[in-house]
This record gives C-alpha cells, structure tokens and sequence, in this order.
C-alpha cells in the first residue's frame, strides 16, 4: 500500500515537475555529460538515457543538442506477441550484427503495473550471446505511465544510441496496445513476429499491425504449422498491396528464404512478381521470412531483409518521408504533452481534479461546463498572444467574453 | 536534495553470479521490488561479474543486488566491485548482497562497499525500507 501510495505521487509530480521545464537551453553539467556520450563514454550514455526516460529538468536540452548527431543508425523496429521469440531474436542479430563489425545498440521496452508503477524488466535475460560486449548496449525501458510519452521516450533514446555513434539500434517491444504500435513506429524499419500456428493471430494482425510490418518474420519455424502460417502472410501480404505491386527487383533474393513450403507458396507469388517487375522502386512489399531464433538459423537472410529494405528506403526517398512523419508525430506529441501539462496547472488553480468531480457529483456543475470554465481563459490568451499569421487555432470555441 | 531525486522511479538490478543455480530467492526479491514500485532488471542465472558490471552500467541502476547462495562472495563481489569502479558507475550505486555470508566475511565485503548484507529470513519490508532510504542521490 505504501509502494503504491508513493508511486502514485511520484508520476504526478513527475508530470508536473516536466510542465514547469520546457526549456532546451543545455545545461553546463549536462554539456560535459554529453561531451562524455560522444567521446563514447557508456556510462554518460546510460545517464543520458536515464535523464531522459525520466524526464529529468534539462533532458530537453540535452536531446535537442542529440539531434545534431544523430541520422546515421539503421533504426529497426521488432514486434509481435508474447512469447513469439522477440528477445531470443534480437539477441541472435545483435550477435550477427556484430560479426560484420557493426555496433549495436537496443532498447527494450516492457509493460509497467498499473498499480504500483514497478516493473520487472526481463528482456534482458535473453541476451546471452551478447553479454560481456560492451558494443551491444542494451538498454530496457518500462512502459510508465506517461501521457502518450512513451513513444517519444523511446525516440529519444534511440537518439542517444543513436549519436553514440551506434551502426544499428533496435527497439524492442510487445505488439499490444497502441502505445507499442506507436513506439515501433519510430522505427524506419518494422518487423513483425508471428508464431507459427496462429492462424486466429494472423486474423487479428490485419487489423493493426500488418499495416506496419515491413518485414514479417515466422519464428520458431520449426514447430507445426509454420508453412501455413507462411503461406498465409504471403498472401496477406500481396493482397494489401493490391495487383500492381509485388516483389521487387530490390530484394527478391531474400523476400522468400528456402523455408519448407517453397514448393506450396511459390506458384502465386510468382505470378505477382513477374507482372510487376517495372514497378519495382515504387512500393516495398513487405517480405515474409522464416527463422528459428534459438538455433540462429535464418538469421542472415532477415538482416539482408532489413538491408533491402533500408536501401530502398534510401533509394525510393522513402526514408526522408518515414523520417518526416515521425517528426511530425514527436512535434505533435509534444506540444500535447506540453498543453496538456498547461491544463493541468489549470485544474489545480481551480481547486483540483477532486474538488471538481465533487461539484459534479453534488450537482453544482456538469463537467462540459467546468471544462469550458476551465479552458475557455486559456484559449482566450492562445487567440490574444498568437502572432497574426497562425490562424490553425481559428477555430476556437467564439465565447472568451464570457468569462 | 532536490525534489526530483526523491521521487524517481527506483531501479535495482537484481543479479546471480557464478555457478549457483538457486534462483528462488532472486525471483521473490525482483517480484517484492517489482511491488514496491520499483524498476527491475532481471540479469538470468549463471552470470560472469563482467557480464553484471555490463548490466548494472547500461541499465544505469541505482540499486544492485546480488544473489549468491554458492559462498563464492569473497570472490566475485570484489570482481564486480572493481569493474563499476572501472566505469565509474561505484560511488553512486547502492550494493547489497543476499544469500548466505558467515559474518566476519560480511565485515569484509562491508569495507569493500557492500552497502548491506541480508541472510536468509530477513523480512522482505526490511530490505525494501534498506533501498528507500539508502538510494544514492543524484545531482
């Protein structure tokens, strides 16, 4: 009860303690420490990383300044359900990754209780070719509570890792929820694991994530079902990318490995590749991959995968367009979290959140009113301070005069 | 001490070095740490000291607990200690050790920085209290 209790008001004051901090002037202490991460210290690295995830005052200023090093890392992104093989597999490419001489760095993300905010982060674990190898920096995080905050945490050290100077990093998390479907957006390339046997799965993935999966990998592809499970995401996969687009020139050495359902699988497939070759640099088709992760066997054949398809993000200009969108999202992300921490400044000079649902409850006011009552003023300033050439927040409730 | 530093979230990592396989006690603490509301990495068994200096570096934690049911103390915590000093990651990370340790080598490992050394028994509330109050500042 006690571990709760403190919990709770840690993340509120965490929140609040982020709303009064939004200045991205770099701090002294914090410039050494960053002078640190790219003379290639891990410790100043895993401090930043820590700064970040929690929002330390100063944090803004030391990711901005990580922006002036960072763009070089491939920045991949692996997802799929519990229990699909996604810790084993990232460990057998970080390994692999390695072998050629890049560095690597990963960040795992787990769920945190709701209740007590704690965690047991256990990705880790699995990280048993890697251990004693100070050029794989792995990194877990937990999914805290933060308001749409997570994604833009783990950009952000991605960031890091990323200006460190590392060849590849690699995002780890469960694809459950949205807020896992947004961190491994921050990816510039996704991949989605799928156990074989899960034909209901494969039902459930076309709704969320098959839209984000540029390559999908079948692991454990050893065990029953696996040529099923193939054969079924081939023909998702050219399905959703309707009769012009197949498999390119690009990458058609890698985009169907020698998995057991060769035979089965290839009639179809081939059609759609030789009726679109010429369309080869206009759209990727997200290859389709068997790997048993355990035994490291299809291994290189997914990291040529990810090579191709980072090259055609390269070469398509894909990859300044990926790159745009997740600005976007991280600029839109902020600003809300920013407004939002705006806000709650707001309800605590209004008496709290307490005091408010208990006039509602007392029937003295109704929450749209205390909403209005609430944001009207600030709206108010937005529309008073805006220099005149913004007009994107026109659109604003018309009655500041009431209040 | 700075407002922030106080209510950060708390990571510890709870860690088995060398050849001893009893993991039950390490389970139980990560899970009572995990309850207490802090952040848990768990490092798996069998682990060389490099290996836990590596993890305890790159998770950056405040806490390292090491579990060792083998009587190799005297060996592999001194191991660890020197590779955070290596890091720098020492003066601010609390150490605690759990498992059997007779006590004139617990004397011992207290004068190498062992923060804490909790024998079988000890009240779970008790450590986790240890770890509120004794949690290295920062800045």
């Amino acid at each position: 009860m006690n571990g709760r209790d403190t919990n709770w008001g840690a993340n509120s004051t965490r929140e609040r303690a982020a709303s009064h901090d939004r200045a991205v002037e770099l701090r002294d202490r914090d410039a050494e420490l960053l002078e640190e991460l790219l003379a290639g210290n891990h410790r100043a690295l895993a401090r930043v990383i820590t700064k970040i995830e929690e929002r330390t005052p100063g944090y803004r200023g030391i990711v901005s300044t990580l922006y002036d090093h960072a763009g070089d890392a491939a920045v991949i992104g692996v997802t799929g359900a519990p229990g699909a093989g996604k810790s084993t597999l990232v460990d057998k490419l970080a390994a692999a990754y390695r072998e050629r001489g890049d560095t690597v760095g990963v960040v795992a993300v787990d769920p945190s209780s709701p209740y007590t905010g704690g965690a047991v982060l256990g990705d880790r674990i699995r990280m048993a070719s890697n251990v004693g190898d100070m050029d794989v920096f792995f990194r877990s995080m937990s999914a805290r509570g933060q308001l749409g905050g997570l994604s833009t945490a783990t950009a952000d050290a991605v960031t890091a890792l990323d200006a460190f100077g590392k060849d590849v990093v690699m995002i780890e998390t469960v694809g459950a929820g949205q807020s896992e479907v947004d961190v491994v957006r921050t990816a510039d390339t996704v991949a989605v694991l799928v156990q074989p046997e899960s034909g209901d799965d494969v039902q459930t993935l076309k709704a969320g994530i098959l839209e984000i999966g540029d390559v999908f990998v079948v692991n454990k592809a050893d065990m029953d079902g696996a040529e099923r499970t193939l054969a079924e995401l081939e023909e998702m996969v050219h399905r959703r990318e309707g009769p012009t687009a197949g498999l390119d020139a690009g990458h058609h050495g890698v985009g169907v490995p020698n998995h057991p359902n060769d035979d089965g699988s290839e009639g179809e497939a081939d059609d759609e590749r030789d009726a679109s070759v010429d369309d080869a640099v206009d759209a990727w088709t997200p290859a389709v991959l068997a790997t048993v992760a355990e035994a490291g066997d299809g291994i290189d054949e997914l990291i040529g995968a990810f090579d191709a398809h980072g090259e055609f993000l390269r070469e398509s200009g894909e990859l300044s367009e990926t790159r745009r969108r997740r600005y976007a999202e991280e600029i839109r992300t902020l600003v809300r979290a920013d407004v939002g921490a705006i806000a709650s400044q707001a309800i605590e000079r209004h008496g709290g959140i307490e005091a408010l649902a208990a006039r509602v409850e007392h029937k003295e006011a109704d929450p749209y009113g205390l909403a209005a009552e609430i944001v009207d003023p600030i709206a108010a300033c937005v529309e008073d301070c805006d220099e005149p050439g913004e007009s994107g927040e026109s659109d604003e409730p018309n009655e500041p005069d009431e209040q | 001490m700075s407002v922030e530093g106080a209510e950060r979230t708390i990571r510890c990592l709870v860690a088995k070095v060398g050849l001893d396989g009893h993991d039950r006690g390490a389970h139980v603490i990560a899970r009572a740490f995990r309850d207490a509301g802090f952040e848990v990495v768990y490092s798996g068994l069998h682990r060389a000291p490099e290996d836990i200096v590596q993890a305890a570096v790159q998770e950056d934690v405040d806490v390292l607990g090491i579990s060792i049911l083998s009587g190799a103390h005297n060996t592999l915590v001194p191991k660890v200690i020197e590779g955070l000093e290596e890091y720098g990651a020492f003066e601010d990370t609390l150490i605690l050790v759990g498992g059997i340790v007779p006590d004139d080598d617990v004397k011992e490992l207290k004068e190498l920085g062992v923060a804490e050394v909790f024998g079988p028994g000890t009240p779970m509330k008790e450590t986790i209290e240890f770890v509120r109050n004794n949690v290295p500042e920062r800045e």
